[in-house]
């Protein structure tokens, strides 16, 4: 059964496989594009958590003279309503980013879970699975929310939350399912599978590990899609708009004319902000890439090498 | 068979959503329609909806399934006494249009670059293309569509403000087609601009895998024409995950172009949303659901058909 060209060729993916989970830092941190990412990602996490530092004013307070342009008392002008843009921005910045991470943590979870097992059990609990991966993968997300946030007015950002996940967990579940499907007859998985281990131990401590870069691009993946999916649904009016986040913010410029006004200060940093932190998101992911796939980092660095001789 | 149990899942959502509200779905249509309508109308209403409380839930979707195959979809309340399909009718060809047009030429476009990408790698285009775009593909759809409104559109005058059509009429008549391209230009550009990094960047990559195959070495090898080796050996190769990725990324295209569309005040399923969801229009949100779940399966379903006439693979199995 043992077919020596065979067990040499799993040995050498099992390798690769390896190398892929051992992303050291300073190696992430030598890829330009991944430290932009990283920078910019940071900056926004640290105005969401500094929310109460950063300004002392109440984004919900109606009481300065409206639609000012950015000046020394108001760094972004007021609102038509009279609310300054500034705290808006910074508390917006927190609400936006909760719903982002939450969101995106719980569809990769879902993601994984789903994937995994599928991939790994196979037979018809992986059709079934597989199935409904797919169903969920080309029914349009947005509209089906819309209709469900209609029907069921939000009341807190956790049903938000429940539901982005649930729509948007079907791609990297795909994606981790492919995965696991190649390494399920690893040597090593065999070797644990003969040592007695139960399925769960084989799927979530055996391969799992070995997935943790792809786990990782799922999650970054998830957050962008949850940032931009929250601030559609609350741009249209749906969602919590009593709660002041990127999106709602968006929601109340376009309502009160900001664009016919000229107010730019109001309708341009919250859209600005999710473009900087999504496109953040996007080259951090981009630069592991670039880390991990030895395709395209090898050339990369001979590119570069040649360029320095020229 | 997927397509079939995926339009089941699609239909069957449809019908349990708006069961599962608070309160009864029947009293909460006639609350929305109670003045507007004569009572029989609603009570012929509510039996041919399988509204009927009288009926157990099984017999109310029986009735919902055979409802649909005749194309009923009920009433709207927002455009009364107008059927909901009809309004749908006469929203899908703008967002056919729009979501077309746009998706086309980002598709190619950003293909094209890709190819260019990855063949000059580490060249200046190369070098600056993907950080751009991968900017781009992560802007917000309506905000982005806001910001061009307010600059090309508002400020700058040579973009019309919006809607699909000058006068209060469009048609698709040959001689319209000036004003129709003219409007449709603007969102157009916006979806292309926020969708293209999508493409440019899997092409790039799909290409980069397929360069280092045998067959590219064996082509150089032979001498063929470096022209020939991109586009017929190593594009034509690579191109194919990128049609997986095109077919699975209708759903989230459709998703933005209804969002540029209520920027817009363009005419078309997007919009038909909005005015649903602000006038609790539940038969006419239904139906758009409805509808644009059938049309992203359905368009799924043809690029699998294209798959299979460009992939021979797949063909003999």
């Amino acid at each position: 059964m043992v077919d020596p060209s065979a067990t040499a060729k799993t040995h050498s993916k099992a390798s690769s496989v390896v190398r892929r989970r051992t992303i050291a830092l300073p190696r992430v941190l030598n890829n330009g594009k991944a430290t932009a990412g990283i920078i910019l990602v940071l900056f926004f996490v640290l105005v969401g958590v500094l929310a109460p530092v950063l300004t002392h004013i109440s984004p919900n307070v109606e009481t300065f003279l409206p639609l000012q342009p950015p000046n020394a008392v108001h760094p972004l002008g007021t609102t038509g309503q009279g609310q300054d843009v500034w705290s808006q921005f910074v508390w917006g910045t927190r609400a936006s980013l909760i719903v982002g991470f939450a969101a995106g943590a719980l569809a990769t979870i879902l993601a994984v879970v789903i994937g995994m097992v599928s991939g790994f059990v196979g037979g018809t609990a992986d059709e079934g699975l597989q199935l409904l991966t797919n169903v969920f993968l080309v029914i349009p997300g947005l509209p089906l929310i819309v209709v469900v946030a209609t029907y069921f007015p939000f009341e807190s950002s956790w049903p938000l939350i429940v539901i982005i996940a649930l729509t948007s967990w079907s791609w990297g579940a795909r994606v981790l399912r492919s995965q696991v499907l190649g390494m399920r007859e690893l040597p090593f998985v065999e070797a644990a599978r003969m040592a007695g281990e139960r399925t769960s131990a084989l799927v979530f401590r055996e391969i799992m590990p070995n997935m943790w870069s792809l786990i990782f691009s799922q999650l970054l993946f998830g957050i962008i899609a949850a940032v931009l999916t929250e601030a559609g649904l609350q741009f249209i009016g749906l969602g919590n708009i009593n709660v002041v986040s990127w999106g709602s913010m968006l929601y109340w410029a376009e309502n009160n004319g900001a664009l016919l006004t000229g107010a730019w200060w109001w309708f341009i940093p919250p859209g600005l902000a999710i473009a900087l932190f999504g496109g953040g998101l996007a080259l951090i992911n981009y630069g592991l890439d670039e880390v991990t796939n030895p395709r395209l980092r090898a050339h990369r660095r001979r590119a570069r090498k040649r360029g320095r001789n020229a | 068979m997927f397509y079939g149990v995926a339009l089941w899942a699609a239909l069957t959502l449809n019908f349990i959503l708006p069961r599962l509200m608070p309160g009864n779905p029947a009293e909460i249509l006639l609350a929305r329609f109670k003045g507007r309508v004569n009572p029989k109308a609603i009570d012929a209403f509510m039996v041919a909806f399988g509204l009927n409380q009288h009926h157990t839930l099984i017999q109310q979707y029986g009735a919902y399934l055979v409802q649909l195959m005749h194309g009923n979809l009920g009433i709207s309340i927002t455009y009364y006494p107008e059927p909901v399909i009809q309004v749908l009718g006469q929203a899908l060809p703008w967002t056919l249009l729009l979501i077309a047009m746009a998706t086309i030429i980002s598709f190619l476009i950003g293909t094209l670059a890709g190819i260019v990408a990855a063949w000059h790698r580490g060249g200046v285009f190369d070098s600056v293309a993907p950080g751009i775009f991968t900017f781009t593909s992560s802007f917000p759809y309506f905000w982005f569509a806001l910001i061009m409104l307010y600059f090309l559109a508002y400020k700058a005058g040579w973009f019309p403000i919006g809607s699909a059509y000058a006068g209060n009429h469009g048609s698709f008549a040959l001689s319209n087609w000036p004003d129709l391209l003219y409007h449709t230009a603007l969102p157009g550009f916006t979806i292309v601009v926020t969708s293209i990094g999508g493409w440019l960047l899997s092409m790039r990559n799909n290409m980069i895998t397929t360069m280092g195959q045998d067959y590219i070495h064996m082509a150089r090898a032979k001498g063929l024409a470096r022209r020939r080796i991109m586009y017929q050996y190593a594009a034509r190769n690579a191109i194919l995950p990128n049609m997986t990725g095109f077919a699975l990324s209708i759903g989230f295209i459709v998703s933005g172009a209804l969002l540029t569309e209520i920027v817009f005040s363009y005419p078309g399923l997007g919009y038909t949303l909005l005015q649903a969801v602000q006038n609790e229009d539940y038969p006419l949100l239904q139906g758009t659901l409805l509808l644009i779940a059938v049309a992203v399966l359905l368009a799924n379903f043809l690029v699998d058909l294209l798959y299979v006439r460009l992939d021979p693979r797949v063909r003999n199995q």
